[in-house]
């Protein structure tokens, strides 16, 4: 039986609440949302926090919807409840590719975008999404709120721009008019983490791409992100021969390493064809008039099957 | 779903009606689909596992186990975890040294540590055990022992494991120089020689059948009560084989074997990892006559796949000698065995390297030769689990790889190729070269169907047409399998020197119900229904009359338990023939009855049940229920006959019985990624006569389901320092029901002459079978790349290094 080392427990009742225990307890405290991370390491004994404290009770966390053309999604907000929305599948399917291949439908009930993102695991398939979409952490603290862009809200492997003391609080993404999105992942087997996975965000303007976003993970590119790419994207027409391209030039930036999931040469790989393929089906999304302001379609992976 | 079926049995009665919505059904007087008995608690969450056992004032033990694969232990401190509140004991390997159980017999006559004393030679082997008030400060004390470590240089892939100066495992075993355990052969090694010396057409392939763990849902521990004033033990544990343990418990710790009962509740998978005892279990027992209370062991996850039987782990060489029109005249192999640090595999004892003798499949063979070597490596003990019917599992992913080896050289079809090879129907009982005798079998007939129900030449003209038109590639892998199961005659087969055997006893109380005591026991097979349903078949009662008692030591007659697919083919055996010895005592009590001669009297069964009459008038007769009041009653008996109707027997199989099945899988193959999606999969087995066809139609969608697994995800790798990077569901994958495809069953029925029922045993078949079928669907759509082998798991990565000509070593870490 698997059992963590002995810990303190506190319940937070509101935000500042939230804030005045994590100042009380220091850096020996953890916050714990779903917990679906951070609780099998303590069974582990990997993690060993003093103190949890559960901020599972804070409504004011777990707001999801579309404020002043910002999709707005609460920290505490379940991906279950995000893979639901409808305006989130309208505005960005690629939140609702990735939340389909994120783990299963019980750590979805529970587990949390904003855990997902503090978590920094360099394989987080959301940490990709959000940076495809260039979204923008809100981070409170005890001198009160700040905005984060998300290419440097994570700071390197279980590293993150929330110092201690502060807390995630939401995450903003602008809605682009004619933006279409889509997320690629490759896993070992259903609920993995990802050997490699690529999302993409293309808008248009005029036949040409005007700004284009791609997000990497478990491939070890910086920031999830593949500025590169963007780069070369930008001002070209969108087509096979360039998505292509996009493609080799993010694998070529990337740094990805060996493990069981596979080998370095195998996920450089990955990373060019699945940027390649979720920019194709971004592109195939804007040109069928999915873009953000029309529905994706609905239903499990087995469906497409 | 289509199915074939020749009708076999006069024991079969078909009086079932299928409820057509659920698949269910009205209770059969005998065969036939019915619900499982036991599902009615487990559905509920009323099953009672070993973790479920709480005794007044139980303790909880918690093991310390090796962080190397190989160390020299030179010192262990237990004084800080003694002196920790709560903690009741520490055990360690020189507590145990002195009372002489430091050691203890493995199932394959060697010794394992139960708690290390000398050295570690594994990670995650145990060193030391401590008995708390609860299992959190059982934990906590576990990191307040201090054990000084010196790390030697392990022996991590068996290859090297023979080398000259590598190092020495097993120091412990005198006049020991290198980590060689066993040389084992079987078949006509000159004879096998000539025929390759002379043959148009020869091929070979190395292939490694990778370590995997069968990794059930419940994980192994135990409950152990001594009780002091009694000197009764009682031990709670998910054992296979209850009756097996109990006789070696009072064989290593000198406890009068009447003083030990040894139950097996509930058991959440077995699959053949239950089989041993585990040091756990041993410490339990000392915990608790250490401590005069009852104690719990429950180890987890990551303690359960690193340090319980693992499964596999076979290099093999396969080599065929064949004509240029594809007959194959000769089979040749050659295997290196990796069984960890410890030789503890489950299998009689005359069978170093299991079944693993029946490599020539299901084919007529001229000749065939094979020689298995064992040796030890730092790695966790075991090898026969996960429903492999000791290495047959190995000896048909073998053979079935080298024959579309085969048909890639000749550029054959596969199943064509097969079709030629095939036993005919009119060889059986058949001989191979290696000396199985083939009890009864259909071949041909069940490939055929196989092949009309996936529609494979409509398949190939697919194939076919993508290859020239492009896109995702399509491959279509076929694997026929013959099993040998239910093991065995005594004269050949043993464990520890207890004969393969088992018993059986029918009760038949006064109002005519019954109750079966078998010494076998379910990990999730369903005996309380199928055993209900042999009696119920044989006496004309129903299976809801009939209660199933097994697993518990106390209450059962003796056998050697249930794995090796063996509980139909052996207890399900002595079940039909104790209800039969129960049936002839009916009719010498119903001759009282009638007043006639017992050799008047005829048996038939009808809608109404059971009953013995007259010949010739039926009308003049009476139920097994009247029979069975009246042998409890004032009735006058005839001389000789005893009062009531209750009969003990003990079955010794005449031989094994031999499933077989054809399976074909469709798989798609992205290349840009490697990702295998299993379209389809049709499975067609011959189990010989079904009992319940609802329960096989489980066990084989569950061994399906393990051969996409194997055959896609499943590793247990190490690094090389032989740390285990499998140990935890993280990075061991077990397949989910979105990797599975819904499964399209067939079966044709040959039934096993010799079994009184006329059944195979099935547990294992679709485990045994598949995995090969899988691979080679992958590595036919592999073709047009020029690839011809590659090794389990065929993960998108190990796929997409196959299509760009540099398969991967798989059972190490990444190279």
């Amino acid at each position: 039986m698997q059992v963590p080392a002995r810990f303190e427990y506190e319940r937070a009742s509101s935000v500042p609440h939230a804030l005045a225990l994590l100042e009380r307890y220091g850096p020996e405290s953890r916050v714990i949302a779903g917990g679906h991370s951070l609780i099998p390491m303590m069974k582990l004994r990997l993690a060993r926090p003093d103190v949890l404290i559960d901020i599972n009770g804070l409504e004011e966390l777990s707001f999801l919807g579309v404020e002043d053309d910002v999709l707005v999604i609460g920290a505490l907000v379940r991906h279950a409840q995000f893979l639901a929305d409808p305006a989130v599948g309208r505005y960005f399917p690629i939140f609702h590719d990735a939340e389909r291949v994120i783990a299963d439908p019980v750590v979805r009930n529970r587990g949390t975008v904003g855990g997902s993102l503090c978590q920094a695991d360099p394989s987080e398939d959301l940490s990709a999404a959000f940076a495809a979409v260039r979204a923008t952490a809100v981070i409170q603290g005890p001198g009160g709120v700040r905005e984060v862009p998300i290419r440097r809200f994570h700071r390197g492997p279980y590293e993150t721009a929330v110092e201690p003391g502060e807390l995630l609080v939401r995450l903003r993404v602008p809605i682009r008019p004619g933006a279409a999105s889509a997320y690629e992942k490759v896993e070992r087997r259903a609920g993995d983490w990802p050997v490699a996975a690529a999302g993409a965000q293309l808008r248009l303007d005029g036949g040409v791409i005007a700004e284009a976003g791609i997000g990497l993970t478990a491939v070890g590119a910086e920031h999830f992100a593949a500025p590169e790419a963007e780069e070369y994207l930008a001002g070209k027409a969108p087509g096979a021969e360039a998505f292509a391209e996009a493609g080799r030039i993010a694998a070529a930036n990337c740094a990805p390493r060996a493990d069981q999931r596979g080998p370095a040469a195998y996920k450089r790989h990955l990373a060019g064809e699945l940027v390649r393929r979720a920019l194709t089906r971004a592109a195939g999304r804007a040109a069928e008039g999915t873009a953000q302001g029309a529905g994706d379609r609905t239903g499990d992976r087995r469906g497409e099957g | 779903m289509t199915a074939e079926t020749t009708d076999t049995t006069a024991n079969a009665t078909d009086t079932t009606a299928t409820d057509t919505e659920t698949g269910a059904t009205a209770t059969p007087m005998g065969f036939g689909r019915m619900h499982r008995k036991e599902d009615a608690r487990f559905i509920r969450g009323r099953g009672n596992y070993v973790d479920d056992v709480r005794l007044p004032g139980m303790l909880h033990g918690a093991i310390l186990r090796s962080p190397h694969a190989h160390a020299r232990i030179l010192s262990v401190d237990a004084s800080a975890a003694e002196a920790h509140p709560g903690v009741k004991a520490v055990i360690t390997g020189e507590t145990l040294a002195g009372m002489d159980l430091a050691w203890m017999p493995t199932l394959s006559g060697d010794v394992q540590a139960v708690l290390a004393t000398d050295k570690v030679r594994f990670q995650g082997q145990e060193v030391a055990f401590v008995v708390a008030e609860d299992p959190y400060t059982a934990r906590d004390a576990l990191e307040l022992i201090e054990v000084d470590y010196e790390p030697l240089e392990p022996v991590i892939d068996a290859r090297r494991a023979l080398d000259e100066g590598a190092p020495v495992i097993r120091d412990d075993v005198e006049g020991r120089t290198g980590n060689h355990i066993f040389d084992w052969e079987a078949g006509d090694r000159e004879q096998t020689d000539a025929i390759f010396e002379r043959a148009e057409v020869t091929v070979a392939q190395d292939m490694l059948y990778p370590r995997v763990h069968p990794a059930p849902l419940e994980t192994c521990g135990a409950v152990a009560d001594f009780d002091r004033v009694t000197g009764k033990l009682t031990v709670w544990c998910p054992t296979q084989a209850p009756h097996a343990h109990r006789t070696l418990y009072a064989l290593v710790a000198g406890l009068p074997e009447h003083k030990i009962r040894v139950i097996s509740p509930d058991v959440g998978g077995g699959f053949g990892g239950k089989v041993g005892i585990y040091p756990g279990y041993v410490c339990a027992i000392v915990g608790s006559i250490a401590t005069g209370r009852p104690v719990k062991w429950m180890e987890d996850r990551s303690e359960n796949l690193m340090s319980t039987a693992f499964a596999r782990d076979y290099h093999m060489r396969g080599e065929i000698a064949a004509t240029r029109d594809g007959k194959v005249l000769a089979i040749r192999v050659k295997v290196l065995a990796d069984h960890g640090a410890f030789n503890g595999t489950a299998q009689p004892t005359k069978f170093p390297a299991g079944f693993f003798g029946v490599f020539t499949g299901s084919y007529d063979i001229r000749a065939a030769h094979c020689e298995v070597t064992g040796v030890h490596t730092n790695k966790a003990p075991g090898g026969v689990a996960y429903a492999c019917s000791f290495r047959i599992t190995e000896a048909v992913y073998l053979v079935e790889r080298m024959m579309d080896v085969l048909a890639c050289e000749l550029d054959a079809d596969p199943a064509e190729l097969r079709m030629k090879n095939l036993i005919r129907p009119e060889r059986f009982p058949y001989t191979s070269p290696t000396g199985w005798e083939y009890d009864s079998g259909d071949y041909p007939r069940a490939l055929r169907l196989a092949l009309d129900m996936v529609e494979y030449d409509k398949l190939r003209a697919e194939q076919a047409e993508r290859r020239r038109d492009g896109g995702p590639l399509l491959g279509i892998g076929i694997s026929f399998f013959t099993e040998a199961v239910g093991a065995g005659p005594r004269k050949h087969m043993d464990i520890l020197g207890l004969g393969m055997a088992d018993g059986a006893e029918l009760r038949v109380h006064p109002t005519g119900k019954a109750v079966l005591r078998v010494s076998c026991q379910s990990q999730g097979q369903g005996h309380e229904t199928t055993f209900a349903q042999i009696v119920a078949a044989e006496l004309g009662v129903s299976p809801d009359d009939v209660e199933v008692v097994h697993g518990d030591t106390d209450q059962t007659p003796f056998g050697l338990g249930t794995y090796g697919s063996r509980s139909t083919p052996v207890s399900g055996a002595a079940t039909a023939i104790v209800a039969r010895k129960v049936r002839e005592r009916a009719r010498l009590v119903a001759a009282a009855m009638l007043e006639a001669s017992p050799d008047d009297l005829e048996w038939s069964v009808s809608e109404a049940g059971g009953r013995w009459s007259v010949q010739g008038s039926a009308e003049h007769g009476r139920t097994i229920q009247e029979i069975a009041m009246a042998a409890h009653s004032n009735l006058e008996l005839p001389e000789g006959v005893e009062g009531h109707l209750d009969a003990v027997t003990v079955y010794n199989p005449p031989n094994l019985t031999y499933p077989f099945g054809a399976y074909v899988c469709v798989v798609d193959v992205d290349p840009g990624t490697g990702q295998v999606k299993v379209r389809r999969f049709v499975a067609v087995d011959d189990c010989g006569v079904r009992i319940n066809p609802m329960i096989v139609e489980g066990q084989i969608h569950g061994g399906l389901a393990d051969g996409i697994g194997m055959a896609l995800m499943q590793l247990m790798a190490f690094d090389e320092d032989g740390n285990h990077l499998g140990a935890s569901f993280m990075d061991y994958l077990l397949p989910t029901s979105m990797e599975c495809p819904s499964w399209e069953l067939g079966e044709t029925v040959t039934p096993s002459p010799h079994h009184p029922v006329g059944a195979k045993g099935v547990g294992e078949s679709a485990t045994v079978g598949s995995p090969a079928a899988v691979v080679n669907a992958v590595l036919d759509a592999l073709r047009p790349y020029g690839v011809r082998h590659a090794d389990m798991p065929l993960t998108p990565a190990n796929v997409w290094s196959a299509l760009q000509g540099t398969p991967i070593r798989t059972d190490l870490a990444v190279t």
